[in-house]
């Protein structure tokens, strides 16, 4: 038993829409039309799926940084003197805390300040001697310019020495580069769709030139044309299923692994990396959606060929 | 008695070239029995392919069944196809399928289940002398074997009209007069029989039929006997 008949046994139950009754699944032999095809949708839909993984992921990566950056802003103070820079602390903290457009306000501690220079400075490199900046997290209620430009003024008001910085504002350029790369992971699958179609195409005029004696006598002995189509599209609905199935399957072996070694990092950014499960219903549909494209595409070619014969 | 085929100044074109078929007008009569002779590129094949609605003509009216085949969308055209038997001189059996599943061809494009198909099926494959060749292959059956396939295939559904080219080219005499007398019946029963042949012999054999000639894309038809055909009987089905 091949792979190919192996993959379909399993799968018989969820097949039995497209099977033919044996007599008619006869009328064209097994195997002939089933060639490369099969493994050449099996090869676009791998890289359909890890496209579309990808363009999911890195949407849904944009949505995360979008909605955990926006509204978080941090307001430096840049002061060597210590006693004068925790004077500007608590002057701009109960400032801002008077605001209603802010949630909260947190000063971050020295030592949390000291760990984040630490890769650049080593341990031993901070004394007590090194004048570093206060930092004061802020979040807002919503991410709206006119609450950012009321923290910004509330901040000059108390404060010469503080700078606003907003997290949304550094991190923009890579919000545009990931929904840039999310609209070309999904101009590939939309491109890999329209090359699978066209792959199916050929196949199915290769079929038809196969059995083009079949389809004649058929034909005079007074087949319709609709009849002819489903014996071809069926046939192709079960290879494109095939084919897409096991794409699928090597393509999450793939995104499995990938998410194994992003897992490792370790990395906040990287953190919400993933289709998400809605993204991953969409992966799953991949190879019905493929096999429903590949039997449109067999109906009308076989179709528009037998319009040829009278 | 009606007509079920009529042609009226009939021509046929292939391409650009000249005509293969000119000026056909006849009428064959429902429940007739016909041989069609004439010498090699007469146009024999080329009048059965009008009649069996695998080509359309060039020019001229073709009524079938009482409907203008020239101008029927070719979507309702299976549904006449399905009327008509035809045993082509090359047999077209369909080479992966046995002999079984050939001759019920038919029967499923029509749509019949699966138990439907069993009987008459093997009935007529034992009619033919080929009942324990019904698993075959065509390639293992003999240029005869197949012939007769080929007409059970062609005979199964009972078609109104049975069109058949050299019928009896590849069997031995015996089996030329059985299939025959297969034609007569089916005749007797009210199917019109369309016989092309070289064999002369074979005209005799059935006594009520009527010959038409072609030579050079004309039929001959001196008497006028196919253009106003006789009546006969036909028994009710």
């Amino acid at each position: 038993m091949t792979l190919r008949d192996q993959t379909l046994a399993i799968m018989a139950p969820l097949l039995s829409p497209f099977q033919a009754p044996p007599a008619e699944a006869r009328l064209l032999p097994e195997g002939r039309m089933a060639g490369p095809m099969p493994w050449v949708i099996a090869i676009m839909m791998f890289l359909t799926v890890i496209a579309a993984a990808t363009g999911l992921s890195l949407g849904g990566a944009a949505r995360g940084l979008d909605s955990e950056l926006a509204g978080r802003v941090t307001v430096q103070v840049i002061e060597a003197d210590s006693a004068r820079k925790n004077r500007h602390v608590r002057a701009i903290s109960t400032e801002l805390l008077r605001l209603a457009a802010v949630e909260s306000v947190r000063v971050v501690p020295p030592k949390e300040v000291t760990a984040l220079l630490e890769p650049w400075f080593g341990d031993a490199g901070i004394g007590e001697d090194l004048p570093t900046p206060a930092l004061i997290d802020v979040t807002l209620k919503r991410a709206s310019p006119a609450d950012l430009d009321s923290v910004r003024t509330a901040v000059r008001t108390v404060s010469s020495v503080a700078r606003v910085d907003e997290h949304a504002q550094w991190l923009a350029p890579l919000v545009r580069l990931l929904d840039a790369l999310k609209w070309l992971s999904a101009m590939l699958v939309g491109l890999m769709t329209l090359a699978t179609a066209a792959i199916v195409v050929l196949a199915a005029r290769a079929a038809l030139n196969t059995h083009r004696s079949t389809i004649e006598v058929m034909h005079l002995l007074g087949s319709t044309d609709l009849q002819i189509a489903r014996l071809f599209q069926r046939r192709i609905a079960l290879d494109a299923l095939f084919g897409g199935g096991l794409g699928l399957a090597v393509a999450l072996i793939a995104l499995l692994f990938l998410g194994y070694r992003l897992s490792a990092i370790g990395s906040d950014l990287l953190g919400s990396f993933g289709p998400g499960w809605i993204g991953w219903l969409i992966i799953a549909a991949l190879p019905a959606l493929g096999a429903v494209i590949a039997t449109l595409a067999a109906r009308v070619t076989v179709l528009k060929a037998l319009r040829l014969m009278l | 008695m009606t007509n079920i085929v009529q042609f009226e100044n009939v021509g046929l074109r292939y391409g650009t070239g000249t005509e293969t078929l000119s000026d056909l007008s006849f009428s064959l009569a429902k429940g007739g029995f016909y041989f069609l002779t004439g010498p090699s590129g007469a146009g024999k094949t080329s009048l059965l392919k009008l009649l069996y609605l695998s080509q359309r003509p060039s020019r001229g009216l073709i009524r079938m069944f009482g409907d203008d085949m020239v101008t029927m969308p070719r979507d309702h055209l299976p549904k006449f196809r399905r009327r008509i038997g035809v045993v082509f001189q090359d047999f077209r059996l369909v080479p992966h399928l046995s002999a079984f599943d050939n001759v019920a061809l038919p029967l499923r494009v029509a749509g019949a289940e699966d138990k439907d198909v069993i009987q008459p099926v093997n009935e007529m494959l034992a009619w033919v002398g080929l009942g324990d060749r019904a698993s075959a292959r065509p390639a293992t059956l003999s240029g005869g074997e197949q012939q007769r396939v080929a007409i059970a295939r062609a005979v199964i559904t009972r078609p109104d009209i049975l069109v058949a080219d050299e019928p009896t080219g590849n069997v031995d005499p015996d089996m030329a007069a059985r299939l025959l007398r297969l034609f007569d019946a089916l005749n007797q029963l009210g199917t019109t029989v369309v016989v092309a042949t070289h064999d002369l012999h074979l005209l005799s054999r059935v006594s009520t039929a009527q010959m038409m000639r072609l030579e050079d894309g004309r039929i001959a038809d001196p008497t006028g006997m196919l253009r106003y055909p006789p009546k006969r009987e036909t028994p009710s089905p």
